[in-house]
């Protein structure tokens, strides 16, 4: 459940690397404790995001949460699906529920990161 | 953490469990959005048996009840339930509640689950000449509501439901079991509550579900239970209720006698409607993207003007549904204003409350 090709967060967001841009999005975890997701709020184009800094917020039933980049860069791509349909974020976290395509402006960041396995020994510790 | 006696079938129905009022209750079975449309379109079971109940029993009951609480108890007949308030005497609403008249100066109070043990000390501190019995340990309550209601519960009971009304109960048993049957809910549709023995209730759930399977029925878990009271804008103590609220503020004038005698907060209440109030309860719908939630601040022209005590997504409209309180005059229906969320005002409305009202059948 975990994909092995993405980095993570310990606030529970992934990131893909494809063809010099980074995609963000939350962890099937994540969506699984937020419950059903009825709204996100993602930056504009061409905003500069900061590693770990809010770039956006996730809106379940319940409560906001806030997500946090998972690397610095200019955000190029929003995933405008989501406004009509956040509940892709649910059904297919690491898929259709994509959330934003940055150009990261500095790829050593992501040494800062999880792991697939680290990320799936931090989630058993949790428990 | 208090459990309640279905602790166990809630795990066993895969409940998310979370802490309200003391208690470890289910938050959600499957998904809020389902549950609550269940409800809506069906019918959903709740486990509420963290719900407080005192008894108030003895000559003295009546008068102690009329002089504790803001509404007219006499006009309660034996087999009648009753909203009404509990107050401070500056007015401000230490909890809100169900008086059940269930014989001749002998009534059951229905409290919040937070509130139990604050009510019970406040009405000793009145000095009561009636028992009060706090029964909260001893009894489950489960709620079945929803459109198929009636016809799930009525399979599992000889007691005629169909003669029974709205904020009426009656006694007798649901598959051997020793009820109280009441039709009351905090939903917005129509539906029962049962309060039963504490040990009897795991086998009495099982069975409701089992035979409601075939109409549709899901256990709800109290995700749903505040989405669906928030879109029938029932107010929850500790959003729209607290001690520095009073009953006239949160639009709760109607469950307020004045005629009928001196209650603690009488006086301050009255002082308040004849000064005129300063703030109001509105509901609010959103012009621009964004979903409000408790404590924002409401603005208008950048000035705070009041705050968002409830605000969800509401799964019946698709779209924010959120009450607050505002600084009259800008109550009035139709008012606009701003919500921040998330730092960033956003255009909103005063709109009508409630959200949401079910079509009543008639008779």
């Amino acid at each position: 459940m975990i994909p092995k090709g993405c980095r993570y967060t310990k606030e529970h967001e992934w990131v893909r690397l494809e063809g010099g841009l980074a995609t963000f999005g939350i962890t099937d975890h994540a969506q699984d404790q937020l419950g059903d997701i009825v709204y996100v709020e993602l930056p504009p184009l061409e905003e500069n995001l900061t590693q770990f800094e809010p770039f956006g917020v996730v809106e379940s039933v319940k409560a906001a949460s806030d997500l946090y980049a998972p690397l610095s860069g200019e955000v190029m791509e929003v995933n405008k699906g989501l406004s009509d349909h956040p509940e892709f974020i649910n059904e297919d976290p690491y898929g259709k529920g994509w959330m934003i395509k940055i150009e990261p402006s500095d790829t050593s960041e992501l040494d800062n990161l999880l792991t697939a396995k680290q990320y799936e020994e931090y989630l058993e510790g949790l428990d | 953490m208090k459990r309640t006696p279905l602790c166990e079938a809630h795990l066993a129905l895969g409940a998310r469990m979370v802490e309200f009022g003391g208690w470890s209750m289910p938050v959600r079975y499957t998904s809020i959005l389902e549950e609550h449309r269940a409800v809506r379109e069906r019918a959903g079971l709740f486990d509420i048996s963290h719900m407080g109940e005192i008894e108030v029993r003895g000559k003295g009951a009546l008068r102690f009840l009329q002089r504790a609480l803001t509404n007219d108890a006499s006009r309660l007949a034996i087999g009648q339930a009753q909203y009404t308030l509990l107050c401070n005497h500056k007015g401000g609403i230490i909890d809100d509640l169900l008086v059940y008249g269930r014989g001749e100066e002998h009534y059951l109070l229905v409290v919040n689950a937070a509130n139990t043990e604050k009510d019970y000390r406040w009405l000793s501190g009145l000095e009561p000449d009636a028992e009060l019995v706090d029964l909260s340990m001893d009894t489950a309550l489960l709620s079945l509501q929803g459109p198929r209601s009636q016809d799930i519960l009525s399979r599992l009971t000889t007691v005629d439901l169909s003669s029974l009304s709205y904020y009426h109960f009656k006694e007798g048993q649901v598959e051997g079991v020793e009820a109280l049957i009441s039709r009351t809910g905090y939903t917005g549709e129509d539906g029962f509550e049962l309060f039963v023995p504490w040990e009897a209730a795991p086998a009495l759930w099982r069975r409701i579900l089992e035979v409601g399977e075939e109409d549709g029925l899901v256990p709800v878990g109290l995700g749903a239970r505040d989405t669906l009271r928030l879109e029938a804008a029932m107010p929850l103590y500790g959003h729209e209720l607290d001690e520095m609220t009073t009953p006239l503020e949160a639009g709760l004038t109607r469950f307020v006698n004045f005629e009928k005698g001196d209650f603690v907060g009488r006086e301050a209440l009255l002082h308040q409607r004849e000064e005129g109030l300063k703030r109001g309860l509105i509901g609010l719908a959103m012009e621009e993207a964004g979903i409000p939630r408790q404590g924002y601040p409401m603005l208008l022209k950048g000035k705070e003007i009041g705050g968002v005590t409830s605000g969800t997504y509401s799964p019946t409209f698709n779209r924010p549904v959120a009450m607050g309180y505002v600084q009259r005059p800008y109550t009035e229906e139709g008012t606009e204003l701003e919500v921040l969320i998330h730092g960033k005002p956003r255009r909103a409305r005063v709109v009508r409350l409630p959200f949401y009202q079910r079509e009543r059948r008639v008779g």
